[in-house]
C-alpha cells in the first residue's frame, strides 16, 4: 500500500532523518526510569563500550588504519583515573578527566608515531605489539599493583566551592553522565567526518598512494586521527574505571582489543550507528548465551554458541546490522523484467 | 654467572625457540601462502597436546614403538581435519580482508575451546614421555637435563630440515614457492592453485598439532594453553617475515635467547622484552627479517 | 519494583526475558554461586559447587527450613569481569548469599561490591589475605584458607628439617606474595631465611630459566607456589632437573593437590603443608568422602571440602534465623560462634572470618597425600588491618 505523499520541506526533511536517532536517545534517557538496577548497569557497560568503539570507528571505519591495540588507550585512562586519585576524598572531576584524557593522547600521539612508519598487515601487528607491550607494563611491574590491579577509593565529582554539581558515584549520575559522553562523542564525529579532515581520512581510505601523489602530506593527519581516537578510547577507559571502582591488566589485553573491533565488525564499519548498535548486540549475544533460563544446564558451555555467531556474523553480515535494512530493502525490490 | 650456568641457559633458550619455530612454521606458511591470518593457531597447538593425552594409553599398551606410531596417528589426523577445515571453513576466508579473518578465526578459537572443554574436559592432565626417553643426564654439575627435551630440539631440528628440504628441492615446494609470489601466474601455468591451499594449509596444522603433541610430555596439558603459545607465534612470524620458514627460524631462537635470559636478569620486563623487540625490527624492517619476494 | 522488573524486561529485549524470568518463590533462598566453570580453574569450580550441593542434599534440600535454589555465574577466572558477574547475582538474580570464588583477584573485587551492598558473602576458596584482612566485613566469611596459613606451617616445617638458605619461587600475583610472606615467617620462626625470591608472570609456565638460577644458587631447600596446571609442570620441570634429588621442594598443598595423576613419578616423596589430607582419621571425613563417591563417582578434594564447609556455614546461620536472611545480625553472630564439624576436622572462625584450623603436614605418596602429623595446630591468620579483631 503505498502512502500519500505529502509536501515536506526540504529542511524538516532533513531533520526527520534523525528520528531513529531521536527515537534511540529519548529511550536511553528514559531507561533508568523504568528498569531495574542490573539493567541499568548493563546499558550503562554498553554505552561505554558504544563509546570505545567510536573511538576506534575513527581509525578503522574513518582513516582505514586497523588497530588490533586499541585497548591500549582504553586502560591507560582507566590505570591514570586511578591512580591520579587520592586515597581519601573524593577527587574533582575538573583535574581528574583533563590530565586522563591528555595522557591517552600523548600515549597514542607516541606509539601512533611509531606504528604508522609500517603498513597494512604489519601495522596491525604493531599496534598489537605496542598494546601488549603496555599490557606487561601494568600485569609484570609494580607501578599499579600488578595483575591483582587497583582500586578506585572513591568516584570523583565536580564541585564549585561547596555545592557538588556532579557526583559520579552516584549510578544515576554517572548513568546520565555517559550518556551525555556518547551523544558529545557521536556529535564530535559526525561533525568530524564533514569537515575538512574527516574528508582527508576519507580520502586516505580509500586510495592513500593517490592523495600523496596530489601532493597531500599523509602521515600527520594519520597520526591526528590516531591521537583522537586515543583520547576518545580514554573517555570510555575514564568512565569505566569510575563505574567498576577497579582496573585490572586484562582491561588492555589483546582480547579487549578483538572485541571492540568484534563489536565494530557486529554493527557495521563506515557508519557512527555502527558501533553504538554493534555494542548493545554484543552485549546482548553474550547475556543470552550465558543465561541458564534459555540454554540451562548447557549455558556453562556459552563460548560456542558464541564463537558460531561472532563467525555467522562476520561471513553473513559483513556490513554489519547497520546494514540490514539496505539488504531487506533490496530483497523487496521488484526484478526489472527485460520488455 | 659462570660458563656452566650460561651454556646451559643458552641451550634452555634453544630449545624452548625450537618449539616455538615448529608452531611459528605452520603459521607463517599460512600466512604468506594462502595470506590468511589465523588466529586459531594456538588451539591445533592445544588439540595436539590433549590428542597425545588421548592416544597416551593406547601407545603405552603397544610397547616399543607405541610412542611414535601415536604420533603418526596425530599427524594423519590432523593432516585430515586441516583438509576438511580448509574446504569447510578457511576457504571462504581468501577473498576477505584481514579484519574480517582475524574475527572469524576469533570465533574459530572459542568454538575449538569449548569442543574441547565438552569432549574432553577441563582437568590438567600429564602426558609420560616413553620409557626410554624418560631419563636425565647430568650438565657439568650444576643440574640434570630431560632427555626428552634434548629429543624434542632435536625433532624440531629435523623438522626444521625436512621443511627446508620439501620448499626448496621439491615440485610441490617449487609451486608453494611460486604461489607465495604469484598466484595468478601459478594458476595460469594449470597448477591448480585451491588444492595447493589445502595442502598448505593442512600442512601448517599438522605442525601445529605435532607441536603440541610432542610438547605435551614435558609441558602439562590444560585449558587455554593455546593462548600463550598463539601470540607468542604471532611475534615470531612477524619479525621473521611472513611467510619466511627461514626468517621463522631465526626470529624464534632470537625470542627464545630474548625471553630466556631476560627472564633471569630482568624477571619484572621480561614479559615485555619480546614486544620491543618485535617493535624494535618492525620499526628498522618494517616487513620482518626475510621478505619473501 | 515488580512494574519495573516486568517494563524493563519488555524493554530490553524478549530473549533477556528469559533471563530475568526465573520465579523466585518467597520460600526459597537463592544461592548464588559465582566460580569458574571455564578456563584453568573449572573443575576446582565444579568441585566446590559439587561439595557445597551435597552438604545441602544431606540437609534434604534445606537449610533453615527452607528449600535452596541456585543460581550459576561463570566469572572465567577473570579480575577484570569480576564487578560485573558479581554484579548479575545481586542486581539481577536477587540472590540471598553470594558463594565464591576460586582467583583471589576476583575474590577482591567481589568483596568490595559485598561490603558495598551488604550482601552476605562465602569465600570457598580464594585465599587473598585481604578477604579476611583489609577488606573484612561482617557479612564476609571465608570457609577455606588464606594463603597465609598453609605457608607459615611449611616455612616452620622446613626451619625444623634443618633448611637454612632457602630459595622461593612463584607466581607475581598477590596470593603468590602472600604465601611467599607467610613461608617467610614460618621459617624465620624455625630458624632459616629466605634468600633469593623468584617470580614468574602469572600464568606462565615457562620454568627452565629459573631452575637453573636455582641450580647455581644451591640452596638447602626450594618452597614453590603453584596451582592447577602451573603445579603440574613445575613439578615435573623441577624433577627433570634433577633438583629433587639434591633440593627438597616444599609447598603449600595446592602444589600436589588434584595434580598428582598427572604428575606422576615426579611429586613422589613430597612433602606439603595443607588444612586437609588423605588417611586423615577424621570419621566425618570418611563419611564424607563415602558419600561423595556415591554422589559424583570421583574422589573429593580439599576444593569439594571447602565448599561443602561453607554450605554448612551458611546452614548453621539458617538454621540459628529459622530461614529469615532479613536477621542478618543473628545470622552473622550464629555462624561467628559455630564450631563447623568439617571433613578436615573441626575448626572455628577467626574474628575476621577465617578458619582457624590445624594444618596437616602430608606425604605424596602414589596418587595420595597421605597424612603424617599435624604441622601447626590451631593456627590463625594474622588478619592484617582488619578492624574486626
Amino acid at each position: 500500500m503505498k502512502l500519500p505523499r505529502i509536501a515536506i520541506p526540504p529542511a524538516i526533511g532533513r531533520l526527520l532523518k534523525f528520528w531513529p536517532l531521536a527515537a534511540a536517545l529519548v529511550v536511553l534517557a528514559l531507561f533508568p526510569h523504568i528498569g531495574g538496577g542490573f539493567y541499568v548497569d548493563l546499558v550503562l557497560t554498553t554505552m561505554i563500550l558504544a563509546i570505545f568503539a567510536l573511538s576506534l570507528e575513527l581509525l578503522v571505519g574513518g582513516t582505514g588504519l586497523v588497530s588490533f591495540g586499541h585497548a591500549a588507550f582504553f586502560g591507560i585512562a582507566a590505570y591514570a583515573t586511578v591512580l591520579l586519585s587520592a586515597k581519601t576524598d573524593a577527587p574533582s572531576l575538573a583535574w581528574l578527566l583533563p590530565p586522563v584524557l591528555a595522557i591517552a593522547a600523548i600515549a597514542a600521539c607516541v606509539i601512533g608515531a611509531l606504528c604508522l612508519r609500517t603498513r597494512g598487515i604489519y601495522f596491525i601487528m604493531v599496534t598489537l605489539a605496542f598494546a601488549q607491550m603496555t599490557y606487561f607494563v601494568f600485569h609484570d611491574t609494580s607501578l599499579a599493583g600488578g595483575s591483582d590491579g587497583l582500586y578506585l577509593y572513591a568516584k570523583p565529582r565536580l564541585a564549585i566551592g561547596d555545592v557538588t554539581l556532579l557526583d559520579l558515584g552516584r549510578p544515576m549520575t554517572l548513568y546520565y553522565a555517559t550518556l551525555g559522553c556518547l551523544v558529545v562523542v557521536y556529535a564530535l564525529l559526525a561533525l568530524i567526518g564533514r569537515a575538512r579532515f574527516g574528508q582527508a581520512l576519507a580520502g586516505i581510505k580509500s586510495n592513500e598512494q593517490r592523495m600523496r601523489a596530489s601532493g597531500f602530506s599523509t602521515y600527520p593527519y594519520k597520526l591526528a586521527a590516531f591521537t583522537l581516537a586515543g583520547a576518545l578510547a580514554g573517555v570510555a577507559g575514564f568512565l569505566h574505571a569510575v563505574k567498576d571502582g577497579f582496573v585490572n591488566p586484562e582491561i588492555l589485553a589483546w582480547h579487549q582489543s578483538g572485541a571492540v573491533l568484534l563489536t565494530l565488525i557486529l554493527g557495521g564499519i563506515g557508519t557512527l550507528r555502527g558501533p553504538v548498535l554493534g555494542a548493545f548486540v554484543f552485549v546482548l549475544l553474550k547475556e543470552v548465551f550465558q543465561s541458564e533460563a534459555v540454554f540451562g544446564a548447557f549455558a556453562r558451555h556459552w563460548q560456542l554458541p558464541l564463537g558460531l555467531a561472532i563467525i555467522a556474523c562476520v561471513a553473513l553480515m559483513p556490513n554489519g546490522v547497520v546494514a540490514l535494512p539496505a539488504r531487506f530493502r533490496r530483497l523487496r525490490m521488484p526484478i526489472p523484467h527485460a520488455g | 654467572m659462570d660458563l656452566a650456568v650460561f651454556l646451559v641457559q643458552c641451550l634452555n633458550a634453544i630449545q624452548y625457540g625450537l618449539l616455538l619455530f615448529l608452531v611459528a612454521s605452520g603459521l607463517t606458511l599460512i600466512f604468506g601462502i594462502l595470506g590468511i591470518i589465523n588466529l586459531a593457531h594456538g588451539s591445533f597447538y592445544m588439540i595436539g597436546a590433549y590428542l597425545a593425552y588421548a592416544l597416551a594409553p593406547w601407545a603405552a599398551a603397544n610397547v616399543g614403538g607405541g610412542f611414535f606410531v601415536a604420533l603418526g596417528i596425530g599427524i594423519v589426523l590432523s593432516i585430515a581435519f586441516g583438509y576438511v577445515l580448509e574446504w569447510a571453513f578457511v576457504s571462504y576466508l581468501y577473498e576477505r580482508e584481514h579484519l574480517q579473518q582475524v574475527l572469524m578465526t576469533y570465533g574459530l578459537i572459542l568454538v575449538l575451546e569449548e569442543l574441547r572443554s565438552i569432549l574432553a574436559g577441563d582437568d590438567v592432565h600429564g602426558v609420560a614421555p616413553p620409557a626410554w626417553l624418560a631419563g636425565t643426564v647430568p650438565l657439568g654439575g650444576v643440574m640434570t637435563y630431560a632427555v626428552y627435551r634434548l629429543f624434542m630440539s632435536g625433532v624440531c631440528m629435523a623438522v626444521a630440515l625436512a621443511l627446508y628440504l620439501v620448499i626448496t628441492r621439491t615440485r610441490v615446494g617449487m609451486a608453494i614457492r611460486a604461489g607465495a609470489s604469484n598466484r595468478e601466474m601459478v594458476q595460469a601455468l594449470g597448477i591448480d592453485i585451491r588444492l595447493l591451499y589445502r595442502i598448505v594449509f593442512a600442512g601448517g596444522v599438522a605442525l601445529a598439532v605435532f607441536a603440541g603433541m610432542i610438547a605435551a610430555p614435558a609441558s602439562s596439558v590444560y585449558p587455554g594453553m593455546g593462548n600463550q603459545v598463539l601470540i607468542l607465534s604471532f611475534v615470531v612470524v612477524v619479525i621473521g617475515g611472513i611467510g619466511s620458514v627461514r626468517g621463522a627460524l631465526t626470529a624464534s631462537l632470537l625470542v627464545g635467547f630474548v625471553d630466556t635470559f631476560g627472564k633471569v636478569f630482568m624477571p619484572q620486563i621480561a614479559g615485555l622484552l619480546v614486544y620491543v623487540l618485535m617493535a624494535a625490527i618492525l620499526l628498522w624492517r618494517p616487513e620482518g627479517l626475510f621478505r619473501t619476494a | 519494583m515488580r512494574f519495573r522488573a516486568t517494563v524493563s524486561r519488555i524493554g530490553l529485549v524478549a530473549a533477556l526475558c528469559a533471563v530475568a524470568s526465573v520465579a523466585s518463590a518467597q520460600d526459597r533462598i537463592k544461592v548464588g554461586f559465582m566460580l569458574p566453570y571455564t578456563g584453568t580453574y573449572a573443575a576446582l569450580g565444579t568441585a566446590i559447587e559439587n561439595g557445597f550441593r551435597l552438604y545441602v542434599q544431606e540437609r534434604g534440600g534445606t537449610l533453615g527450613g527452607r528449600e535452596i535454589e541456585y543460581v550459576k555465574v561463570d566469572d572465567e577466572s577473570e579480575p577484570s569481569k569480576a564487578v560485573d558477574n558479581i554484579n548479575k547475582l545481586i542486581k539481577r538474580d536477587n540472590v540471598d548469599v553470594v558463594v565464591g570464588t576460586v582467583h583471589s583477584g576476583v575474590v577482591m573485587a567481589m568483596a568490595k561490591v559485598a561490603k558495598e551492598t551488604n550482601t552476605l558473602l562465602i569465600d570457598p576458596n580464594a585465599g587473598a589475605g585481604a578477604v579476611t584482612g583489609a577488606m573484612c566485613a561482617p557479612n564476609i566469611f571465608r570457609s577455606s584458607f588464606s594463603n597465609w596459613q598453609p605457608a607459615y606451617a611449611m616455612g616452620k616445617v622446613a626451619g625444623e628439617r634443618g633448611a637454612k638458605k632457602v630459595v622461593t619461587i612463584t607466581w607475581k600475583y598477590a596470593a603468590g606474595d602472600e604465601s611467599v610472606e607467610g613461608f617467610k615467617e614460618g621459617l624465620k620462626a624455625g630458624g632459616g631465611q629466605v634468600v633469593k625470591e623468584l617470580t614468574v608472570p602469572f600464568p606462565n609456565v615457562e620454568f627452565q630459566a629459573l631452575l637453573t638460577e636455582i641450580a647455581a644458587t644451591k640452596p638447602d631447600a626450594v618452597y614453590a607456589f603453584f596451582a592447577g596446571g602451573g603445579a603440574v609442570k613445575f613439578v615435573k620441570d623441577y624433577a627433570a632437573a634433577g633438583l629433587n634429588k639434591t633440593i627438597p621442594l616444599y609447598g603449600p598443598g595446592f602444589l600436589t593437590d588434584g595434580t598428582l595423576e598427572a604428575q606422576g613419578a615426579s611429586a613422589q616423596g613430597m612433602l606439603t603443608t595443607l588444612h586437609y589430607a588423605d588417611g586423615l582419621d577424621v570419621p566425618k571425613d570418611k563419611a564424607f568422602r563415602a558419600e561423595y563417591e556415591k554422589a559424583y563417582r570421583s574422589a573429593p578434594d580439599v576444593y569439594a571440602v571447602q565448599g561443602y564447609d561453607a554450605a554448612q556455614m551458611l546452614g548453621i546461620g539458617l538454621d540459628a534465623v529459622k530461614g529469615d536472611v532479613a536477621k542478618r545480625d543473628a545470622l552473622v553472630a550464629a555462624i561467628e560462634k559455630a564450631r563447623i564439624d568439617s571433613p578436615r576436622g573441626a575448626f572455628t572462625l577467626s574474628k575476621s572470618h577465617n578458619p582457624v584450623q590445624d594444618i596437616y603436614l602430608r606425604k605424596v605418596v602414589g596418587t595420595e597425600n597421605r597424612y603424617q602429623g599435624v604441622a601447626v595446630k590451631s593456627l590463625a591468620d594474622p588478619a592484617k588491618g582488619c578492624s574486626m579483631k
